[in-house]
């Protein structure tokens, strides 16, 4: 990699530590995925916050850090592992509740938007077309780059915090390049959001950087996310391209038995205990659309709804909390089902949710059973 | 050596792997200690060594676990890997840990326990 002189000297600390840290940083990032350059970015996403995931390490390292060290641009933050308003329902230990707070903390300390959420594509502002950015969170990395016209790398939770410390992040391939050599053909008739969710997941697992994707119909804000949400949760690939690509392009098909496939590695039960929904988190159109189907109705069990602050005070405004509230749902904000401390398999055997990426960390992290069903199903048998 | 992750000078005894690691959930981040029992590095140390493996496999948070060994004194002297990861990269990175990477003939040619010495501002290896 080329760095200019004043990048050269932070990185042999004559910047202090902390720019010594974040350089290197980019630096690895940087050679690791063939950038030749650092080029400056506007907005920052951090991946990294809850105590779940990163443990007392990274609570230390936080803590650490933020003594010195402040962001440089606009810089907005992945969910944590609880909602302060109703956490005394959940049961969560003091030890997880001090370090989760330890954490919020040392990134507002350091300059950052507390906005916990895993969709800051929805919540916040989209810049003007080809925005450099630095997204860590999956999900909002592939959105950014297939739908919202941004370029990121998909991030690393320590190549995004040093890209919001230095205001600069390394100029790699997916910032580049189009050029996907697979080609994803969608076979599905009459897809719901399971199905892109699986489709996602398949496209994730068997691309590189980027897939191109074939015969899709047009998709609704559910659908997409779904599909990003399935795509960051199995593989490094971080963006998609609409169409059949070049002629050389490798072409495979995903069809009722590739879905299968995927349905059967992440459907391990029959029925859930409880429901959950978002993951991603829900926007408001989301929570609209649930709050209309919901009318009349109420959930037989245990129903978590997952968004974003910013999300749930429109929805108190609009009337939708109360709505939801009335049919049984949880409303649970900061935080999300992906590596959520909320559920635990001492006391939840398995759980109904629509979501893929939601799926793949309950089974993998929670170790509890999964039940997959499509939204209007889901309303449909859990509800009366 | 290929790639020059992050820089540094380090000699060192060699503790390799065939198999790639996932160093979160894979290794123990108080002792570094490879917990794993389906791993070829099962119940060995990684302080004090300079680590030959593959590459990286798993959630980026496993720089945090290569971060955690270093503060406990439990970690690599270096890594040496075939491919380059983002969750190794990064956790070299910020614990400071020289981290390269080399071609396939030379990672073959690197056995378990020889001793090992480089210094990326050379760009030189030296086996023993």
């Amino acid at each position: 990699m080329e760095l200019t002189k004043e990048e050269e000297s932070a990185l042999k600390g004559e910047h202090g530590e902390i720019q010594q840290m974040a350089y290197r940083i980019l630096v690895a990032t940087g050679e690791a995925t063939d950038a030749e350059k650092l080029i400056p970015i506007e907005w920052a996403h951090l991946s990294g916050v809850n105590y779940n995931t990163i443990g007392d390490a990274g609570e230390e390292f936080l803590s650490g850090i933020s003594k010195h060290a402040r962001v440089k641009v606009k810089t907005t933050l992945n969910p944590m592992g609880f909602d302060i308003d109703n956490v005394s329902k959940y049961g969560l230990d003091e030890n997880f509740i001090s370090k989760q707070l330890s954490i919020r903390n040392s990134y507002e300390t350091m300059g950052v938007i507390p906005s916990f959420s895993c969709i800051p594509y929805e919540i916040f502002d989209i810049p003007k077309d080809g925005t450099q950015v630095a997204f860590a969170e999956s999900n909002a990395a592939i959105h950014a780059n297939s739908y919202d016209n941004l370029k990121t790398n998909k991030e690393s939770a320590f190549s995004a915090l040093a890209s919001a410390i230095v205001g600069k992040s390394p100029n790699s391939s997916l910032r580049k390049e189009d050029d996907p050599n697979i080609t994803i053909r969608m076979k599905v008739k009459n897809p719901n959001e399971l199905t892109y969710g699986m489709l996602g997941f398949f496209a994730g697992k068997v691309g590189d950087t980027s897939v191109n994707i074939s015969g899709l119909d047009e998709m609704d804000k559910r659908q997409t996310k779904a599909m990003c949400g399935g795509m960051g949760t199995s593989g490094t690939c971080a963006k998609f391209i609409f169409g059949e690509g070049n002629s050389d392009c490798e072409k495979i098909d995903f069809d009722e038995k590739e879905m299968q496939n995927v349905h059967d590695e992440l459907n391990t039960a029959e029925k859930g205990d409880i429901i959950t929904l978002g993951s991603p988190q829900l926007g408001l159109d989301e929570i609209s659309d649930l709050a209309g189907k919901l009318k009349g109705r109420s959930f037989q069990k245990r129903c978590m709804v997952f968004m974003p602050r910013t999300v749930k005070e429109q929805s108190t405004k609009i009337g939708y909390t109360a709505e939801l509230e009335r049919a049984g749902c949880e409303i649970l904000s900061d935080c999300c089902t992906c590596l959520s401390p909320l559920i635990s398999k001492d006391n939840v055997d398995a759980v109904t949710t629509n979501s893929i990426k939601g799926a793949f960390y309950l089974k993998n992290s929670n170790g509890v059973g999964v039940n997959l069903k499509p939204l209007l199903q889901i309303v449909e048998d859990e509800t009366r | 050596m290929k790639k020059i992750l992050v820089s540094g000078k380090v000699e060192g005894i060699v503790l390799k792997s065939e198999k790639p690691i996932n160093f979160l959930g894979t290794v123990d981040k108080k002792t570094g200690i490879i917990s794993d029992e389906n791993h070829d590095l099962y119940q060995k140390s990684l302080k004090d060594i300079v680590l030959v493996f593959p590459s990286g496999v798993g959630s980026s948070v496993g720089a945090y676990t290569i971060y955690s060994i270093k503060s406990n004194q439990a970690a690599p002297l270096a890594m040496i890997c075939k491919k380059v990861d983002l969750t190794v990269a990064t956790g070299c990175a910020l614990a400071n840990i020289p981290l390269i990477t080399i071609s396939d003939e030379e990672f073959s040619s690197i056995k378990n326990g020889m001793k090992i010495s480089f210094d990326t501002e050379f760009n030189q290896i030296h086996y023993q």
